[in-house]
């Protein structure tokens, strides 16, 4: 087994990650970073931290031999690491208690986060009740459309939700406006990424405390299978899910990591978001990676069925584990997801979240292809009830949110 | 920090500071200094709001008092900018403004204007995109003097400051109200042209200035640095450009700029700017 100590102190994996942001903001990160540095091994916080996913995260989250799958598709055997059970039905909110934790030692009584399909805000915000902090969220005002209920959701739980409208109005205009919220309130204000992106710290910690995901696998499956899988698959956006499961397998390569990114319509239709599979390297939101750009450089809109993976980065680590060889990407298209979801649901019922329907969607490609002795694990990294809506509109169902609007519905 | 700073600053050809008295920032802050007057700096996005507008309204700036133009890359994801140049950044962007047409502004306007430094400032990705070799040689070709990059702090841009170096471009950093004492000597030790600093914590066109706070950060620049010293963020009036002018080597507006573009009918654009640089001006100069 190899030693895998990335990234180096300023944050670079290779020639990804780093801090590239205004000089406003160094101070902010600076301090983070120091402060990161002294928690991420005091026990006193680690304990906290454990405690915290035991009673109130619920974990640890089981694996699952989806047997059914596996027998229909008549090759490897499918196990899925259950993330969808957490509370707040993600593995989003294993990153969010760390950081709140962080927050409040450092004495900043305000959190403020960015948030795409609403499920970090949703994660941010319940997180802010639990330890009675203040919270904003900042999100494109395209995604406060579609994203009701989860608005509804934040707002339950006290947050205050800020439509952005600048740019594409979609997560990366969130993470800009987040960022400059940070700058302009530093001194009260933590800022909890939501993703394994954004300038250094952030990759590593947020890895950091998504990686009791893959941690929990490594006794799991030998208590399962007697021996770790073949394969560990993930869906991309930015990435924090599949760093969560990846990061404690990275030094064992008889296991393959395969990542699995947004083909939105089609790759080659240019409406997707698989940066790493179809994009360039490039610097945003503070970090070197890949990016989905055009020839002057420019960030463009992106396209997924699933609003949590349609984001135009990704985590520099991802970028470096693409380049190094040691992670493979492919793109899952939306159709793709989309069966995977319908599949799942009949012949397990379990309802996975859209994200994570797309890793189920590239182990239902390789598994036929694979001997029955084989063993495919995949992070089930969020539970589907949030994306009723938007797979009822693709199946041209009407899908109502509350009575009134059936109401309406009817005259 | 410091031992990076001491690898840089021996990155640095000797005499630097001499040779920029060369360039056309040298040559400016130079000439102000035997005058004893302070540089007025004014920022606009390239193309904002149309793409004729650019160059006549660089040289009615000119004219107007204006001793350094920065002009602004437009980018997709601003990050450290404001409402004002955020609103400006997309206009630019809808009309498809790029890297290449900021060169072929600049170019058209050193037809003729040869003596007024261009200060170019954006965000890293358009320029790694380009290539930065290659943005380097046509940004001097077209006539630019300075290179101001929001998102490449000192650590992050070895490459840079040695591609500029090579072709002639002054890297100008920033420093903000936060900047340690490290980080300050850092941007001392590798900074070129004239220092940045932001004078507010926040984006730009954010709220009003405090001088007596600004007053005791620049000393402490000073102290640290030969290069001139301007200031921005938050300067919306002849008033506060003047009391700024008392501390600092230069007084650096922008969001202003704009929002006054913003507010004009149309085909007054131009003039309404002339008339607000000529009264930040003329408070300047009393």
């Amino acid at each position: 087994m190899q030693m895998y100590d990335l990234p180096d102190a300023r944050g670079h994996f290779g020639q990804y990650g780093g801090v590239f942001v205004a000089e406003t903001l160094q101070a902010a990160l600076l301090e983070l970073k120091v402060e990161y540095e002294k928690t991420r091994t005091d026990p006193e916080f680690i304990a906290e931290f454990q405690r915290e996913l035991k009673h109130y995260v619920g974990r640890p989250s089981p694996i699952y031999h989806a047997k059914r799958l596996s027998d229909d598709l008549g090759g490897a055997q499918i196990y899925l690491k259950r993330e969808d059970l957490n509370h707040t039905g993600a593995h989003k909110i294993n990153n969010t208690i760390g950081q709140a934790l962080l927050a409040r030692r450092m004495g900043k009584p305000r959190v403020i986060a960015e948030t795409g399909a609403g499920q970090h805000g949703v994660a941010s915000a319940t997180v802010a009740a639990r330890y009675g902090l203040e919270c904003v969220v900042y999100m494109g005002s395209e995604d406060v459309k579609r994203q009701a209920q989860n608005v509804y959701r934040m707002k339950l739980l006290g947050a205050t939700v800020v439509p952005v409208e600048s740019g594409s109005k979609t997560l990366k205009d969130a993470l800009n406006e987040a960022m400059r919220d940070w700058v302009t309130n530093v001194e009260n204000t933590y800022y909890i990424i939501g993703t394994v992106a954004g300038p250094h710290p952030y990759p590593m910690m947020v890895r950091d405390f998504n990686s009791v995901v893959g941690k929990e696998c490594i006794w799991q499956m030998p208590e399962m299978i007697g021996r770790q899988p073949d394969a560990v698959l993930a869906c991309v956006g930015g990435g924090s899910n599949a760093m969560g499961i990846f990061y404690d397998y990275i030094g064992d390569e008889s296991v393959r990591l395969i990542g699995c990114e947004a083909g939105g319509e089609g790759v080659e239709t240019g409406r997707h978001a698989a940066s790493l599979s179809a994009g360039s390297a490039g610097i945003l939101h503070g970090n070197r990676t890949y990016l989905i750009q055009n020839a002057d450089g420019q960030i463009i809109d992106t396209h997924s069925i699933s609003a949590g993976l349609d984001y135009p980065g990704v985590g520099p680590e991802h970028a470096w584990l693409k380049d190094s060889g040691r992670a493979e990407y492919v793109a899952v298209n939306d159709e793709e997801a989309l069966a995977a979801f319908h599949r799942l649901c009949r012949i397990e019922g379990i309802i996975p979240a859209l994200e994570s329907s797309h890793a189920i969607a590239q182990a239902i490609k390789m598994a036929p292809t694979m001997a029955k002795g084989k063993v495919l694990l995949v992070n089930l990294s969020g539970r589907g009830d949030k994306d009723m809506a938007t797979v009822a509109e693709r199946s041209g169902l009407q899908f109502f949110c509350r009575a009134s609007c059936q109401q309406n519905a009817k005259t | 920090m410091t031992l990076l700073a001491n690898s840089l600053a021996s990155t640095k050809p000797a005499g630097i500071k001499a040779a920029s008295a060369a360039t056309r920032i040298g040559e400016t802050f130079a000439r102000l200094e035997a005058q004893k007057k302070k540089a007025l700096v004014a920022f606009v996005t390239a193309g904002d709001p149309s793409r004729e507008i650019t160059v006549p309204l660089m040289h009615a700036m000119v004219e107007s008092g204006v001793d350094v133009i920065e002009l602004g890359m437009p980018f997709s994801d601003p990050m450290a900018e404001g409402p004002v140049i955020q609103r400006s950044s997309e206009r630019a962007l809808a009309l498809g403004v790029g890297v290449a047409d900021v060169f072929a502004y600049v170019s058209e306007f050193r037809e003729k204007d040869n003596v007024t430094p261009v200060v170019l400032m954006g965000y890293a990705n358009p320029i790694e995109r380009m290539g930065m070799q290659a943005f380097g040689d046509r940004a001097k070709a077209a006539g630019v003097d300075g290179l101001i990059v929001v998102d490449y702090p000192p650590e992050e841009s070895h490459d840079l400051l040695r591609t500029m170096d090579s072709v002639g471009i002054d890297v100008i950093y920033l420093l903000s109200p936060t900047s340690t004492p490290a980080r300050i000597e850092m941007v001392a030790s590798v900074g070129r042209g004239y220092i940045y600093y932001v004078s507010l914590k926040g984006v730009t066109g954010a709220a009003n200035i405090n001088t007596a706070e600004v007053a005791a950060v620049v000393a402490r620049i000073k102290a640290k640095t030969d290069l001139p010293i301007g200031v921005g963020f938050g300067i919306r009036d002849g008033e506060t450009a003047r009391r700024v002018g008392d501390i600092a080597d230069a007084v650096i507006i922008g969001s202003r700029i704009i929002q006054e573009m913003e507010n004009s009918p149309p085909g007054a654009a131009i003039d309404n700017v002339k008339t607000l640089l000529q009264g930040i001006r003329r408070a300047l100069d009393a």
